[in-house]
């Protein structure tokens, strides 16, 4: 079973959130520049004369497409690398995906979204080497 | 009389004729980063435009109206129609060692930038037919006439002895109050004060507010149309009240959470336009004292206007018509013949009487460019709109006027 993950969080915390999911062997990822407002409301800006508010605060979502294998591990590698503990730290959002075909070899379904080192590969190595189930 | 052209004159108003001309892309970036992202080539456009505009117009009848051979004080005559007799020569009347088109080509490019002032009351929703036409009748109507008045040998203000270095009334009063004017009819852009209008490139901004300040030296200094000690003195006048006014406006911007950069530029702005008419006739520590009165004075003229709910958008009242009252009134106070011998003694300098005529000459400035503007725009706004429809505002006026989206 396939997931999408769409996590919403904090535009300064996209490094930190980008490189704990490289460590874990999560490859494919999109990102998108995004506005909007939840609970932390807005910011007020400097203006010309005075300050002015504004409640279209730029956020990061990010969108990572995986087996439902990974999906505890990768949710809890966000949740520690974007959290600071203020308003606005984001949401996680869990989708099901129906399909997903890599158009250059056609796979299908989970192997469209696998990449050589990931964390499926990576799983497998230590399955290998040490006798562990994943 | 028997004058000679002086080389080292008319390089430097050479000089500051091209420095001027580049206030007004200056002053196009300065306001195109203010706006929204859906109308910057609009408001670049609407700026950009005197240059072809104002270009032809003064060549054809704008010079002559302003310093041909004046008709009862009031208006210039037409014996400069197409720059005929305006060579190579020096004028009689203005200054008398560079060529008299050298003269007319310097005051050409005020003429392009005072209307382009302006611009920044109605950026986002005018309609560019009716804004032509409105350019082309403001500099008929109240530019030409109105530097008559206050430049032109025998124009009625200068006859009397007023004081306008470089254009507080000609350029940054009537401009600003036009702007005022303009607003009030064509009323405010859609969903103003319901929701916020961010500034959508502030850089722009501040690249456009730099040029500025290098474009205001040949304003000023230029002004002096020669390259002597008057010169010299306007440009560290006007260096002094600009540096100042920034500073001034960074603490006040502090004071209400952190010091603004489009706060600073908007500053430094307002002291170069507060230090202009003085600019040739103050010391630069009188200069410092304009520039510190200018920037609150303008800071909270920008809250006033925001307060009454008045979108005049990009606030040339209060930068433009508000510092250079102020610069007109401190002009008055603060002159003096030991900067400059052609120029007269205010207030501080045992002349009470200048701070009458500075008085008199803000407010019939204010009077004829408030009261023109009103009306032609009125008159414009009844037969032939002076807005873009709902639809077109919403759209964005580079899309709907221009046809163009700046980026793609």
């Amino acid at each position: 079973m396939l997931k999408k993950i769409e996590a919403i969080i904090r535009e300064d915390k996209v490094n930190d959130v980008k490189s704990a999911l490289e460590a874990i062997g999560i490859v494919g990822l999109n990102i998108f520049e995004i506005r909007g407002h939840g609970r932390q409301g807005g910011i007020r800006l400097s203006g010309r004369s005075g300050t002015y508010q504004v409640d279209m605060l730029t956020k990061i979502q990010v969108n990572i497409i995986l087996s439902e294998a990974n999906l505890e591990e990768t949710i809890q590698t966000i949740l520690d690398a974007a959290y600071t503990g203020e308003a606005g730290d984001g949401l996680i959002f869990v989708y099901a995906v129906e399909e997903a075909i890599r158009i250059r070899t056609r796979e299908r379904g989970h192997e469209a979204v696998m990449y050589p080192g990931d964390i499926d590969e990576r799983k497998k190595r230590r399955f290998i080497n040490d006798g562990i189930p994943t | 009389m028997e004058v000679a052209i002086n080389a080292g004159d008319t390089a430097w108003i050479l000089v500051c004729c091209s420095l001027v001309l580049l206030m007004t892309p200056a002053l196009a970036f300065f306001y195109g980063g203010m706006v929204r992202r859906k109308n910057i080539l609009s408001t670049l456009t609407l700026s950009f435009i005197f240059m072809a505009l104002i270009g032809v117009q003064w060549v054809l009848y704008g010079y002559s109206l302003a310093f041909g051979e004046d008709i009862g004080g009031l208006i210039g005559g037409l014996n400069y129609l197409g720059f005929e007799g305006v060579g190579a020569a020096p004028s009689p009347d203005y200054g008398p060692t560079i060529p008299h088109g050298l003269f007319a080509a310097y005051q050409m490019m005020f003429a392009v930038i005072t209307p382009a002032l302006i611009t920044g009351a109605f950026v986002e929703r005018v309609r560019f037919k009716s804004f032509l036409l409105f350019s082309i009748l403001w500099a008929t109507l109240v530019y030409d006439p109105l530097c008559h008045w206050v430049w032109g040998k025998g124009g009625w203000l200068n006859t009397m002895g007023l004081l306008d270095f470089a254009g507080g009334t000609v350029v940054h009063i009537a401009a600003g109050f036009s702007a005022l004017a303009f607003a009030l009819v064509i009323g405010p852009r859609k969903g103003y004060g319901r929701f916020t209008m961010e500034p959508h490139n502030i850089p722009l901004t501040v690249l456009g507010a730099g040029l500025l300040w290098v474009g205001w030296f040949g304003f000023n200094a230029g002004s002096a149309l020669a390259a002597n000690g008057v010169a010299v003195n306007a440009l560290l006048t006007t260096n002094s009240s600009a540096a100042m006014a920034g500073l001034v406006w960074m603490v006040l911007s502090w004071l209400d959470g952190r010091p603004s950069t489009l706060g600073i530029s908007t500053g430094m702005v307002v002291g170069l336009a507060a230090v202009t008419p003085a600019a040739g006739f103050v010391k630069p520590l009188a200069a410092l004292v304009i520039g510190a009165v200018a920037a609150p004075l303008s800071y909270y003229a920008i809250r006033f206007r925001d307060k009454r709910g008045l979108d005049e958008s990009l606030d040339v009242w209060a930068c433009h018509g508000m510092a250079s009252t102020w610069g007109m009134v401190a002009t008055g106070l603060f002159a003096t013949v030991q900067v400059n011998r052609a120029g007269a003694n205010g207030l501080f300098f045992g002349n009470p009487a200048q701070i009458g005529v500075q008085l008199l000459g803000i407010v019939v400035t204010i009077v004829f460019s408030f009261g023109i503007t009103f009306l032609v725009a009125k008159l414009l706004d009844l037969s032939i709109g002076l807005r873009v429809t709902p639809m077109e505002e919403e759209v964005g006026l580079d899309i709907s006027a221009h046809g163009e989206r700046a980026y793609s």
